[in-house]
């Protein structure tokens, strides 16, 4: 067996970006997601790749869009503030088909917000964030070991796609220690050389951009996006089911909250309370499917979120024509226990 | 029932709580056990102490913030005053006796080791080994893990630069853990 590394969660995120080989890296600095600048800008040199730190993210977020252009394998990371300043580069490569992994360590919002753990971004990170009629690819770990994995899966995902990922984290995954066992993954770059940026020796020019002014051309592009994201669809969700079979309620809960409520859920088990969890991993695409079939099979329903109620809206939409979700929000500056969940837990289950 | 215990590390900033968390989360990880070590942050580091959460288990381990703990390692007052009364009954609880008086400690509810950690590190020439002694006497009170797995560990959360105090700090362990054994019980 491959040796375990204990990691921090935003370190592991750049073990992946390094398995994944990932070549370029631009960010600026903020809390509390510093742990992969600090981290690539030792590496990545080491290893023949690039680290910038920017003069701002907005730079960061279109020196990643450059890179890419060329077909290299690059990421960008921030927390929350920074995250929005990086949107409009994220929409221009959504419309240019660039293939950016972006890593969102979510903190406290709205504006500056604080520095501790929040989902408050689900919103931005699903429904589009910058401008224009796009999706992002969203993956939202729970543990060091998908923090690492998934970033691995960010970069083939946004290759095969064209199209940027996202990696949603909090400060809770970015901070904490787990170890993680390292992979040794295949990395396919075969169609890069079909679309990128490499100087046009021998071949026509290519011309990549957001810009479509004939008429019909942007509707044809914009159907182009669509298909992708059915393909998605079809193709990328993920999700963890726990202990749902004879489950009353479902309980629905990503990331970090997914994996604290995970702990409530066995509590309340030993209790002989038949509570479950469906922790979705892909935000985007959202695993509506599994949650519908739970719905039509008579499940009672949770939401949980570290915010006011983003993601309940999803979940609401999925199950709309069999239940009705209930929502429990934990409020930003409060680090989540396992305790804070169990009356609300409780309370649905009596209704 | 599978081997699992928690617990909370408390102290001053400076005291070394975060550095033993690491160090009996990487043994532990060492061991094949599963484990999370989590520093916390933000608002909650204000009021007099530092503090980390390191959950071990065999089994997957779900939150690692504990509300209730199983343990607890109370370097100073502050700490013992906010996590004392949030251990579970039958708990285990480490205090730090050099700055804490030991009849604080209930020990009708707990399992409670009133060690001397300042004036034990002080003996062994530096008073910054007293993270240590409170870790080996832990290792003791639980069992969680074998004191060689610890000091195995050392290397691997004690930066290169302060390599050549690694025997100290092993020294400083096996301090804590004979004084636990023969003689911390409050």
């Amino acid at each position: 067996m491959t040796k375990r590394m204990f990691v921090k969660g935003n370190e592991a995120v750049c073990w992946g970006a390094l398995a994944a080989q990932c070549k370029c890296y631009f960010g600026y600095p903020i809390t509390p997601q510093n742990d992969i600048p600090e981290f690539m800008s030792k590496e990545l040199p080491k290893r023949g790749g690039v680290f910038v730190q920017a003069e701002s993210e907005i730079a960061a977020a279109n020196m990643l869009l450059g890179a890419v252009a060329s077909g290299v394998r690059a990421m960008t990371s921030s927390s929350s503030p920074g995250i929005s300043l990086k949107q409009e580069a994220i929409s221009y490569m959504a419309g240019s088909e660039l293939p950016g992994v972006i890593v969102n360590m979510n903190r406290g919002g709205p504006g500056l917000g604080d520095i501790g753990p929040s989902q408050g971004d689900y919103f931005q990170a699903t429904k589009g964030g910058g401008h224009g009629d796009y999706r992002l690819l969203v993956l939202a770990p729970g543990t060091v070991q998908e923090a690492y994995d998934l970033t691995i899966e960010a970069f083939n995902l946004a290759f095969k796609y064209r199209n940027p990922v996202m990696i949603l984290g909090d400060a809770i995954l970015g901070q904490m220690k787990e170890p993680i066992t390292p992979k040794d993954p295949v990395i396919d770059d075969s169609e890069v050389h079909n679309w990128c940026l490499d100087g046009a020796q021998n071949r026509p020019s290519r011309i990549i951009k957001s810009l479509y002014l004939e008429d019909g051309a942007l509707a044809a592009h914009n159907l182009k996006l669509a298909k992708k994201y059915e393909q998605m669809a079809q193709e990328e969700v993920r999700f963890e089911e726990f202990l749902t079979n004879d489950a009353e309620l479902i309980v629905v809960a990503y990331g970090s909250i997914g994996r604290i409520v995970k702990t409530t859920i066995r509590k309340l088990r030993q209790a002989g309370h038949k509570v479950g969890l469906l922790r979705p991993i892909s935000l985007f695409p959202f695993p509506k499917e599994i949650l519908l079939s739970l719905a039509k099979a008579g499940k009672k329903f949770l939401t949980i979120e570290h915010n006011l109620g983003q993601m309940v809206e999803d979940v609401q939409l999925a199950i709309c024509k069999f239940a009705t979700t209930d929502f429990y929000g934990h409020l930003p500056g409060n680090l989540p226990t396992p305790n804070d969940f169990e009356q609300p837990i409780l309370n649905s289950l009596e209704k | 029932m599978s081997k699992y215990v928690d617990v909370i590390i408390a102290g001053f900033g400076g005291q070394g709580v975060m550095l033993i968390g690491n160090l009996l989360a990487y043994a532990a990880m060492e061991q094949g056990l599963n484990v999370t070590y989590i520093p916390v942050y933000g608002p909650e580091m204000r009021g007099g102490t530092a503090n980390c959460t390191v959950v071990i288990g065999e089994e997957e381990i779900g939150s690692p913030i504990i509300f209730n703990p199983l343990s607890l390692i109370a370097m100073n007052r502050p700490s013992l005053d906010k996590f004392q009364p949030r251990v579970q009954d039958n708990g285990v609880l480490i205090l730090n006796s050099s700055l804490v008086e030991p009849s604080l400690a209930e020990k009708n509810r707990l399992k409670a080791y009133a060690i001397p950690v300042n004036e034990l590190a002080d003996k062994l020439g530096n008073l910054r080994l007293a993270n240590m002694v409170a870790l080996g006497a832990y290792v003791q009170a639980t069992g969680i893990v074998p004191l060689q797995a610890v000091k195995n560990a050392l290397p691997n959360v004690i930066s290169s630069h302060y390599a050549h105090l690694i025997p100290d700090n092993a020294k400083a362990l096996q301090t804590g853990y004979d004084y636990a054994q023969n003689q911390g019980t409050v």
